[in-house]
């Protein structure tokens, strides 16, 4: 019967069918549904690794001893994992490899916009692009299959929207595929110069093999249409074009790298006009170029940003439907917000008291950047927050260090922020560094991590102790503290703060929005003592509004967590008794 | 395609867009249709705008709708309506619930809440069908039942009969979620356009 499928978890299904037996991977938008839908699966072994580094090595191991491994992250993890990538490229699989990267044209929730087909070039690693929710599990299996024949890892790229579209298809059962024997075929995974450099020679020829393929692999499809124009294109760039130019000719790729130079060469001959249509960088339009061949491409379709119906229609068309005019301008945009309740908002509001620069990272509390919080300075990538702090006290010196921090989460810090912390003890620094501990990998929607006792399955794991690795690495000053207790979080970061030596301060609450949060009956303004001095809005609490007149909390959102009341200097937010007595 | 349904649904995060647009793919998928949906996860859930695509009819290719082309636009928050609005095609219908979410320049006092959105979407070329879902929601038995009383006023538009819907709603929601969900429908599916039927 027909499904309707995500296209995460339609990779998912196809890793099942597939035979996939192991899965790893590190959250990340728009790739982790992948996982969580893996999971489910109880024949595959899945889990969330620290990183998307250690994913990869956990997966390659799978692969040399004999199961299919599937490793899944967004394209940034890329760049974490690069090294066991471009590594693994000469050795190559035994069971099949494949590596699911999601790229975020547009940024929507990612910092930058890298386009994943350059890294498939760099590791000389084929690159396989659905376009929809049927071919996600349909290349996962070509995917496997490729693999093991070419003795390759393979790169299954999605974008955002292919991995969170839905499309019909048509599950299948899972096919048996053995557990290979385990590979000790001599020097084949050990990348010495003298093993490798021999490897080298045969991951130039597998390459020859791979160009070969492209030209016959049905993979990617010639549709002749009834016009003299054709559109070389691929993945979600696809679907727009049909909808765009329905009587044009089409070459779809739905293998990317390497291409079929002969077969283009010979379609496109065939037409008069050849547009190329790729979301980000040109790189079909690149190498036809140099083939020689006439195309016109990011000439009429952005480089910035993702593509769209409309987009593809003004670039190649020059037309638009019929608009409706609106009367509706300058209307006030609705950022995401820290929840009500949220763990993150006490720690920054005392770092904002203090005045502090504050080097951040990447989470949920990166929002603290944006008003009124406004006191995050800078996110570069994961992890980069504790480092950077450092490199700022080596530019400015030990005063600088008591008026800076560096902010991480529980999630950030383990998969790339204890080394930073490891380089600043090694080094003599004097940081003090803050994990803002709320448990859980919340920006991604909930995933567990080293620290939350659980692994992704549900079972029950060591919740790793922040406080134990600091001491462990000979960090003196630990501290923990409640995120919500403001007086002592001002306390412990002025005591650390002034201290020439490396500290960390650990706070504590569990993410609001986990089931295990504790939620309290909502919190009153009492109109008597309120001034409208507008303090507590300065917190950023989307339960909190001003009606030009009083301050008020809404009933449905306040989940009592008595941050604004801690802050406001008349007293005027109260507790009220729960409906029915017994204590609020 | 000329024959593809597009409905977009706009609300604002947590309000349940998701749920919904789940609802009107599965009602296509069981009548036979293609479908595709597009919808946005991460970050932009965090109290954010949240914008998802339903589009159905015999072959459908993007999984978003084309701007100025949408044939339905379901808005469970006023200021999110008047945002999207420009998606419909000209004559297009907007169902509209009537509650206001402030979002953050509004809370701190920044701007005001847009005044008279309902007017404003009247001027335009479209059908308007407002509603307070909310109300309506927190009678049915639960207030975050709104996406279902909006999807029952779309069931209502278009005249499918409700059992069919129900069927629907019975495989895509947890058994003890259903009752709730078949009374907020009922509301919405009960209520009646302001513009005639037939037309
Ligand atoms: C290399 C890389 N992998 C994954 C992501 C996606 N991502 C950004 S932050 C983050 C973790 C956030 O968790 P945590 O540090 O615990 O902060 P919280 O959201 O809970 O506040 C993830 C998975 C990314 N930006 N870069």
């Amino acid at each position: 019967m027909k499904t309707l499928m995500l296209g995460n978890e339609a990779i998912a299904r196809g890793a099942w069918e597939a035979g996939v037996r192991v899965a790893t991977a590190y959250p990340g938008t728009p790739s982790t549904e992948v996982t969580e839908y893996i999971a489910q699966y109880k024949e595959i072994d899945a889990e969330w690794s620290v990183n998307e580094k250690v994913a990869l090595e956990v997966a390659i191991g799978a692969s040399v001893a004999g199961a299919r491994a599937v490793c899944t992250m967004k394209h940034v993890g890329l760049n974490v994992a690069m090294d066991p990538l471009l590594s693994i490229s000469y050795p190559g699989v035994n069971a099949g490899l494949v590596v699911v990267v999601a790229d975020d044209p547009g940024q929507h929730s990612s910092q930058n916009e890298q386009d994943t087909r350059y890294f498939g070039m760099a590791g000389k690693l084929p690159v396989l692009e659905p376009s929809d929710s049927r071919e996600c599990r349909d290349f996962m299996i070509r995917a496997f299959e490729i693999s093991e024949e070419f003795d390759t890892p393979v790169i299954v790229r999605t974008t955002t929207r292919v991995a969170h579209a839905y499309g019909l298809l048509e599950p299948g059962g899972r096919m048996d595929v053995p557990l290979r024997e385990y590979d000790s075929r001599f020097g084949k995974y050990m990348v010495a110069p003298a093993f490798s450099r021999r490897r080298r020679v045969v991951a130039e020829e597998r390459l020859g093999k791979l160009r070969e393929f492209a030209e016959t692999t049905d993979l990617n499809i010639y549709e002749n249409g009834s016009s003299d124009t054709c559109i070389i294109t691929g993945s979600i760039a696809y679907q727009y074009c049909r909808e765009v130019m329905p009587n044009a000719g089409f070459c779809k790729l739905g293998l990317s790298y390497p291409l079929p130079e002969r077969k283009l060469k010979d379609f496109c001959g065939q037409h008069k006009k050849v547009f190329v249509v790729e979301e980000l960088e040109p790189i079909f339009e690149q190498h036809l170029k140099a083939l020689g061949v006439p195309v016109i491409g990011k000439a009429k379709v952005p480089v910035i940003g993702e593509l769209s119906t409309e987009i593809v229609r003004k670039g190649l068309t020059d037309t638009a439907p019929e608009p409706v005019s609106t009367p509706f301008e300058n209307l006030p945009v609705r950022p995401p917000v820290l929840c009500p309740g949220c763990h993150h908002r006490g720690p920054f509001y005392v770092m904002k008291k203090l005045k502090l620069k504050v080097a951040g990272d990447i989470g949920c509390y990166t929002l603290t950047a944006s008003p009124p919080l406004s006191i995050m300075d800078t996110a570069i990538c994961m992890g980069a927050g504790i480092g950077m702090a450092f490199g700022m006290q080596k530019a400015r010196g030990k005063d600088f260090a008591g008026k800076s921090i560096a902010v991480i989460g529980d999630s950030t810090f383990w998969h790339s922020g204890m080394t930073g912390l490891v380089d600043i003890v090694y080094n003599r620094g004097i940081t003090t560094v803050v994990i803002l501990d709320n448990s859980i990998t919340a920006m991604t929607g909930h995933q567990e991590n080293p620290s939350s006792g659980r692994t992704l399955n549900g079972e029950s794991a060591p919740a790793l102790s922040f406080a134990d690795f600091a001491k462990s690495i000979g960090i003196k000053h630990v501290r923990e503290v409640d995120a919500f207790n403001l007086k002592e979080l001002e306390t412990v970061m002025r005591e650390e703060l002034a201290r020439e030596e490396p500290s960390v301060i650990i706070t504590k609450r569990t993410c609001i929005l986990h089931p295990c949060a504790v939620r309290h009956f909502p919190l009153k303004v009492n109109p008597d003592l309120c001034k409208s001095c507008m303090k507590c809005l300065s917190i950023g609490c989307p339960a909190i509004s001003f009606d030009g007149d009083k301050v008020k909390i809404d009933q449905v959102l306040c989940v009592g967590c008595e941050l604004c009341a801690g802050i406001c200097p008349f007293h005027a937010i109260e507790k009220q008794p729960r409906p029915g007595g017994g204590p609020a | 395609m000329k024959d593809t349904t597009n409905i977009l649904i706009a609300a604002v995060g947590g309000q349940g867009a998701l749920l919904a647009s789940k609802i009107l793919g599965a009602f296509a998928t069981a009548r036979g249709d293609d479908v595709k949906m597009s919808e946005i996860h991460g970050m932009a859930q965090r109290g954010g705008s949240v914008v998802t695509h339903v589009r159905f009819g015999e072959k459908v290719f993007s999984p978003t709708i084309e701007q100025g082309s949408a044939d339905v636009l379901l808005a469970f928050e006023m200021l999110e309506a008047a945002r999207h609005a420009a998606m419909l095609k000209p004559g297009g219908t907007v169902i509209v619930n009537t509650q206001t979410i402030a979002p953050l320049p509004v809370l701190t006092n920044e701007m005001p809440y847009p005044a008279d959105i309902i007017g404003n979407l009247k001027k335009m070329n479209l059908r308007v069908w407002h509603t307070d879902a909310l109300d309506l929601a927190r009678r049915a038995g639960h207030v975050k039942t709104v996406n279902t009383v909006l999807i029952g006023m779309y069931a209502r538009m278009t005249g499918d009969p409700a059992e069919s819907w129900l069927k629907v709603l019975a495989e895509n929601l947890p058994p003890k979620l259903y009752k709730v969900n078949q009374a907020a429908f009922t509301a919405g599916y009960n209520l009646s356009p302001p513009w005639t039927e037939q037309e």
